[in-house]
Parts: structure tokens; C-alpha cells; sequence
């Protein structure tokens, strides 16, 4: 396993609990494929639209998919011709292409930079992503790696929100700074980012509403809060989390576009990888918005939301 | 909502214009388009293949009559697929039984716990029901305080357990005390789960036995991709629900999922869910959603909602204030929040035929009218009945009062003004009653 622990930075244990949760994916997506290729020596147009069905099956989207469709098929051309048995590495090879690099390797394995103290994470998505549960998740993780950890419920909205994010907090041993529900929420933003100051925590990670994308005045409330932590450490948040359900077909790409002009995006964590679901959105996004995927959910355990790694996630997904 | 799927199709139709017949050569690149654009809105790409064949074959040789084009036939045609695929009539809840159990569940996220609510209060105050909601999610952190709120909110009862952490004890208990109680109807929520988790597929399954619900929901998010139809088969095949619910259907686009789902396991879909106010849920009717997603509107739901904020005797009143030429401030706050009730002010654009596409990157808030209540209310009561005495003095102190500026008053006044006049027009001419317009209204400021 010395070999997978250098190409993937992952640990056995990491990786086998990626390649579980990713099972059902690649099962679904190899049998597809599979079919085609019966018989043959060589990849032709009904491989072709095989591959294309299995990744839009794959919630890939029609543009992206065939972008990664018309570069195999200008391979093809190009090396008269790929043989079956390479498909795999070809397709591997197109899909990592499409997939953003994250900008910095600090966070590889729960790290943070050292001259940003406190860091602060904002956490942002529509209802029902699993903004909540990233957050007490996240929070374990950074502990776990020796860092002070400080939560701040900004979702007064939702009913028991502030409950369930206190829940994690205690769960976890962390601090939170909450009010009541129904409050400012920038102003929650506001007073945890002195009481992170203040008690020099090493991360401040602050949970949000969740909102759709498409109503204005809740992505303004999502500007205001931003403005409002900048004006205490002038560079923070440094890093805005947008959290996607895994199951999300192409309205993740509008939820993109909206989130990032209220708060410019920095990341995405994509949940719920464990269903079904493929993901295969990750590619849409990072093929029209260049935006990098971090973190990974991919089960139930504190330990299934994962740094994501690409080679790891393509190597899961296509095998 | 679907409006990208919308225009596509329009778009899709567009290259139909002109034709005198549908033939296999001027159909092909319309079928093509109406695909991608199924499969652009998370329609399960094998569905929206058959789904093109099937339109195709009763497209081909169908002939244009004079009276409409090629692109108008192929409308139908497609919104009457679209319409059967969806599935026939609108389908109601049965809750005849007393009690009535319906069991709700769903994946993570899919919004259970606020459809619970809504479903609660719809079943409270539309059917005049005497629900019990009850908090099966031993799971999620907060989920049990999440239903209580909820249920605080809508004033229905709400049965949680926190000592027993055995999902199915808890329903049996509740139907139990609502047996007792004499609640109509027990909602049991229960935790999110995912299709391929064998334990708490089981559970439910187990839930279902213990309480034989007379109503299984299965709720799912609207904006889901492909894989609604795996999500969708796999609790079919284990619970035999007998209903799906669409929620979060204010987002915008696809809502392809609806058509996956539908398709798959030939289950009614019973309620689509917006927003989250709890009294924002609305009966699915195939018919009206074929119409919404061809862009022809959803003038029907809205004159729906207008009619169950409808206040006679409010309107009586404010027909005579405008017959005697007396509409003031007042009658337009009244009206303002009249129509506020109704629900989110872009969702009730969309629906009127036509808007929905142009609408669609105008932003309009819920806070539109904050501008001009904030005026209204910087009046003194006797400004507001009397719109004519405002001078400049009393302008300057009202834009004061609503931190706007002088030109701002200005405008509103004179915008009032002109709605005034309108009203007096319509007065005239005869046989003009109910509900006046708001022509006029200035948005987003």
C-alpha cells in the first residue's frame, strides 16, 4: 500500500473507505461500459455512446460530457486507435484533465496555514446539503489534527438549527458562539469572529441557513455576513464552503453561479457520495467554473468526510 | 421553475415554423433538441429517449391544419405527453380512515421535517383535520426539537419520545395515544435514509409493518439528477409507497426529476412543496405542470392562491372606497398585504403565462415592497386617509421617516396618483367589479 499512500495521500484505511463508499458508483457505471465492449478489440462509436450515456447517467451533464466525449474521439483519430483495454486510461486520464486542482496542498491532511490565525471557514448552500452535519464533521476532523476548533451558528432561521449545530459542538468538545433563534445572523458572525480573536483559536468555522440559491434578499443576508466578518480580520473568511448534495443533478451548476457571485466560492464539499448518486456533477463544475472540490462526504462516520483528492476520487469512480 | 426547459423547447419548436407537415427530416433536429433539453433538466436519460421516440411516432404525419403551425401541434402534442407521462388526474389523499396514518419518508435532506409541517397544517386548516405529528427520527441531532418547533408554530399536537430510541416503538406509541386523544390523522416523520443502507431500510420497512399506514409519502427533492430513479425504485421496492412529493420546487430549472420518478415506479405524485412557510403547499396537478413546463404559465394555481386570501368583505369595502373615488394609503397597505400572503412575489410572477422566462434574471425580492410600506407607514393616520393634504413639509419628514429620499416620495405620490386615475377610469366603465389592479407598481426599489 506504500505505492497508494504516495500517488493518493491517503492512508489504507482512507482509501478503502473512499472505494467503499464510491462502490456503487463504479459497479453501476462499469456495467455499462462493460456491455459494449464485449467482443472487441477496439473502441468504436457504440463505445462511444455507451460512455456517453454512463456519464450523463452519472449526472456528468450533457456539455461537459461531451467535451470529454469529443477529446477521446480526437485521441482515437489522432492514435489511429485506442484499444479497449486502454479505454480505462484515457477516460481516466480526460476526466482528471476536467477537474480543478485545489489551489494549496496545506489542507491535505487537516492543516492549516499558519499565518492566517484565526481561519475563519463560512459554510454556505442551499437547504438540506448537509451544511450542518460537513460542520460537526469538519470540526472533528481539525481537532483530531491538534487544532483548536471554534463553531458559530449563523443559521438562526431553521428551526432547531442552533440545536443540532450545539449538539455537534458537544459532541465534538468544541466552543460555539450562538444567540437565539431568529437573530441578526451576521451579527453571529460578528461576535464569533471576536470570540475567535479573543480566544485564539486556530479555525472558526461558521454554519449558514440554508438558502435557494435563486432568492435574492437571503443571498444578500449571505454578502452581508461576509462584509461583516471581513471588517474584523480584513482577509477573512478565507475560505467560503459551498456545500452540494452528491444526488444534485445540473441545478448544481446554477447553485454555483448564484453562491459565487453573493460570496465568491472558494471550495466545494460534495455529501452524501455514499447513495447511489455519482457525483459526476464535481466534473460539470469544475469544467465551467473552475472552482475545487476539498472535502468529500462518502458515509456516516466523522471519519467518512474526507480531504478530496482527485486521482483517488477518479481511480474510485472508473477503477 | 423549468424555465430553461421551457425555452429550450421553445427554441426547439422555433425550427418547426414554416413547415406545412411533420416529417421525418424537419422533426428530427426538434426531437433532438426537446431530448437535450429533457436530459438538461435531470430528466433520466433513457426516459427522455423513450419519452422522444413515443412524441416522435405520434408527431410523424400528423397533419397542419391551417389554424396552427407545426410548432404549435408539436406543443400539444408534447404537453399531452408530457401530461399522461406525469399521470392523468390529480390524485388526493386518503384519509378516510380514522385514524388516518401516513408514514413520510425520504433521503437526507430531502426536506421530511418541513413537509410534515406543511402537510400538518394543509390537512389543519384546509380540511379542518385534527392532525398528530410525530418525531420518528432518533438519528439526526435536533430533529425531534426541529418537528417541535414546527408543530409550536401550527399549533398541532406533536408526540416525541426522547427516551425511547426505537423508531418503531415510537410509532406504534404515538398511533396508540392518537387513538386515544382522538387525532384524525397521525403524521409520522422519520429520519433520512439511503436506499443502499440495508439497516435503516429495514427499519422503515419494520415501521410500516407495526403501523399498516393508510399513506406511504415518499418525498424527494426536486432539483435530484439521475439517480432519482434508483432513489425512487429502491423504496418503491421495499415500502410500496403510495405517493411522492416534490420539495424545494422554487429553485429554479429542471424538475425533470418529477418526470423520472413518475415514470419509473407509476406512483402518484400528491404535493409539490416551495419555499418554507408552512402554508406554501400545493396539490400536484399533472396537467397544470405539463402546461408549466411548455411556459404556458400556471394561471390556474394562482388565481387558486389569490382565492384563499380572498377577503369579500374586505373587497366589498374597497370597491366603495374606489367607486366614491376615496382609495387612500391605507386601502393600498391592505392591499399590499394582501397580495404579500400570497406567497413569494417571483414565484407568483412566474406563474402568469409568459412572465416566467422574462422574470427569470430579474431579481425580485420578498422585500420589494419594503420601500413603499416603509413610506405608508412614516404617514400619520391622517395622511393616509387623506393623500391629497401630503405637502412638502410633511414629504420631507415621511422620506425622513423611511430613509428615502425626497425624489423617492415624490415618485411613489405620483405614482399614486396615477393609479387613482386609473381606478376612477375603470369606474366608468361598467361592469367592472371585484379586485382592482395595481398598475404601476414600482418593484425593487
Amino acid at each position: 500500500m506504500g505505492f497508494f499512500n504516495k500517488l493518493f495521500g491517503l492512508n489504507k484505511e482512507q482509501k478503502e473507505s473512499l472505494d467503499q463508499g464510491l462502490e456503487k458508483t463504479k459497479t453501476n457505471f462499469f456495467s455499462k461500459i462493460a456491455k459494449a465492449l464485449v467482443g472487441k478489440d477496439t473502441v468504436d462509436e457504440e463505445v462511444l455512446d455507451q460512455l456517453e450515456e454512463a456519464l450523463i447517467g452519472a449526472d456528468v451533464g450533457l456539455n461537459t460530457t461531451v467535451a470529454i466525449i469529443n477529446k477521446i474521439e480526437s485521441r482515437i483519430k489522432n492514435e489511429k486507435f485506442i484499444r479497449t483495454a486502454a479505454l480505462n486510461q484515457v477516460l481516466k486520464e480526460e476526466v482528471m484533465a476536467v477537474l480543478t486542482d485545489a489551489p494549496s496542498h496545506e489542507f491535505e491532511t487537516f492543516n492549516l496555514p499558519k499565518d492566517k490565525k484565526p481561519y475563519v471557514l463560512l459554510v454556505v448552500g442551499v437547504n438540506g446539503v448537509g451544511k450542518t452535519t460537513t460542520i460537526g464533521k469538519l470540526a472533528y476532523n481539525f481537532k483530531k489534527n491538534g487544532k483548536q476548533v471554534m463553531l458559530g451558528a449563523a443559521d438562526t432561521f431553521r428551526a432547531a438549527a442552533v440545536d443540532q449545530l450545539t449538539i455537534w459542538s458537544e459532541r465534538v468538545g468544541v466552543p460555539i458562539v450562538k444567540k437565539e433563534m431568529g437573530s441578526d445572523p451576521s451579527a453571529v458572525a460578528f461576535e464569533a469572529v471576536q470570540q475567535a480573536i479573543a480566544k485564539e483559536v486556530d479555525i472558526l468555522i461558521i454554519d449558514t441557513a440554508g438558502r435557494l440559491h435563486n432568492k435574492a434578499h437571503l443571498m444578500e443576508e449571505l454578502s452581508k455576513i461576509k462584509r461583516v466578518i471581513s471588517k474584523q480580520l480584513p482577509d477573512a473568511p478565507h475560505e467560503v464552503l459551498l456545500v452540494l448534495d452528491g444526488s444534485t443533478g445540473q441545478n448544481a451548476l446554477e447553485q454555483a453561479k448564484h453562491f459565487t457571485a453573493a460570496t465568491q466560492i472558494t471550495a466545494l464539499a460534495i455529501t452524501k457520495l455514499d447513495g447511489t448518486a455519482k457525483g459526476g456533477i464535481v466534473l460539470g463544475i469544475a469544467n465551467q467554473f473552475n472552482i475545487p472540490v476539498k472535502y468529500i462526504g462518502v458515509g456516516e462516520r466523522m471519519e467518512d468526510l474526507q480531504i478530496f483528492h482527485k486521482e483517488a476520487f477518479v481511480d474510485s469512480i472508473i477503477g | 421553475m423549468f424555465d430553461n426547459l421551457s425555452e429550450r423547447l421553445e427554441s426547439a419548436f422555433k425550427q418547426l415554423k414554416g413547415e406545412g407537415r411533420i416529417s421525418e427530416i424537419n422533426v428530427a433536429t426538434t426531437i433532438k433538441e426537446i431530448r437535450r433539453a429533457l436530459v438538461d433538466a435531470d430528466v433520466n436519460f433513457k426516459i427522455a429517449k423513450e419519452f422522444t421516440d413515443t412524441v416522435k411516432e405520434k408527431a410523424l404525419g400528423e397533419k397542419v391544419l391551417t389554424a396552427v403551425s407545426p410548432g404549435q401541434l408539436m406543443v400539444k402534442i408534447v404537453k399531452d405527453e408530457l401530461a399522461l407521462l406525469m399521470g392523468g388526474d390529480a390524485s388526493e389523499l386518503d384519509i378516510k380512515n380514522k385514524p388516518t396514518i401516513i408514514l413520510i419518508a425520504g433521503l437526507q435532506g430531502s426536506g421530511k421535517t418541513t413537509f410534515s409541517g406543511k402537510l400538518a397544517n394543509y390537512l389543519k386548516t384546509k380540511q379542518g383535520r385534527n392532525p398528530l405529528l410525530v418525531a420518528a427520527d432518533v438519528y439526526r441531532p435536533a430533529a425531534m426539537d426541529q418537528l417541535q418547533v414546527l408543530a409550536d408554530q401550527i399549533k398541532v399536537p406533536v408526540y416525541i419520545d426522547r427516551e425511547t430510541k426505537d423508531a418503531v416503538q415510537i410509532a406504534k406509541d404515538a398511533v396508540a395515544q392518537a387513538k386515544r386523544d382522538g387525532n384524525s390523522i397521525v403524521i409520522i416523520d422519520t429520519a433520512g435514509r439511503l436506499a443502499v443502507d440495508e439497516a435503516m431500510m429495514q427499519e422503515v420497512a419494520q415501521i410500516k409493518a407495526a403501523v399498516n399506514p393508510n399513506e406511504i409519502l415518499f418525498v424527494v427533492d426536486s432539483m435530484t439528477g439521475q439517480d432519482a430513479v434508483n432513489t425512487a425504485k429502491a423504496f418503491n421496492d421495499r415500502l410500496d409507497f403510495t405517493g411522492v412529493v416534490l420539495t424545494k420546487l422554487d429553485g429554479d430549472t429542471r424538475g425533470g426529476a418529477a418526470l423520472s420518478i413518475k415514470y419509473t415506479v407509476q406512483k402518484p405524485i400528491k404535493f409539490v412543496s416551495m419555499g418554507e412557510k408552512l402554508d406554501t403547499l400545493d396539490v400536484f396537478y399533472p396537467e397544470r405542470m405539463a402546461q408549466r413546463i411548455l411556459g404556458m404559465g400556471d394561471i390556474t394555481t394562482l388565481v387558486e392562491r389569490a382565492q384563499a386570501q380572498f377577503d369579500e368583505v374586505q373587497a366589498k369595502k374597497l370597491e366603495k372606497k374606489i367607486r366614491a373615488n376615496k382609495f387612500d394609503f391605507e386601502d393600498f397597505k391592505e392591499q399590499l398585504n394582501q397580495i404579500k400572503k400570497m406567497g413569494n412575489i417571483k414565484d407568483l410572477l412566474a406563474m402568469i403565462p409568459g412572465v416566467g422566462k422574462a422574470i427569470k434574471d430579474i431579481d425580485i425580492s420578498d422585500d420589494a415592497f419594503k420601500g413603499i410600506e416603509a413610506m405608508i407607514n412614516s404617514m400619520t393616520p391622517f395622511e393616509r386617509n387623506n393623500p391629497e393634504r401630503i405637502d412638502a413639509s410633511r414629504r420631507k419628514r415621511i422620506a425622513k421617516g423611511s430613509g428615502k429620499e425626497i425624489a423617492d416620495v415624490n415618485a411613489f405620490m405620483k405614482q399614486f396618483e396615477q393609479m387613482k386615475q386609473m381606478m376612477g377610469q375603470m369606474n366608468k366603465m361598467k361592469g367592472m367589479g371585484g379586485m382592482p389592479s395595481l398598475p404601476g407598481m414600482p418593484f425593487g426599489k
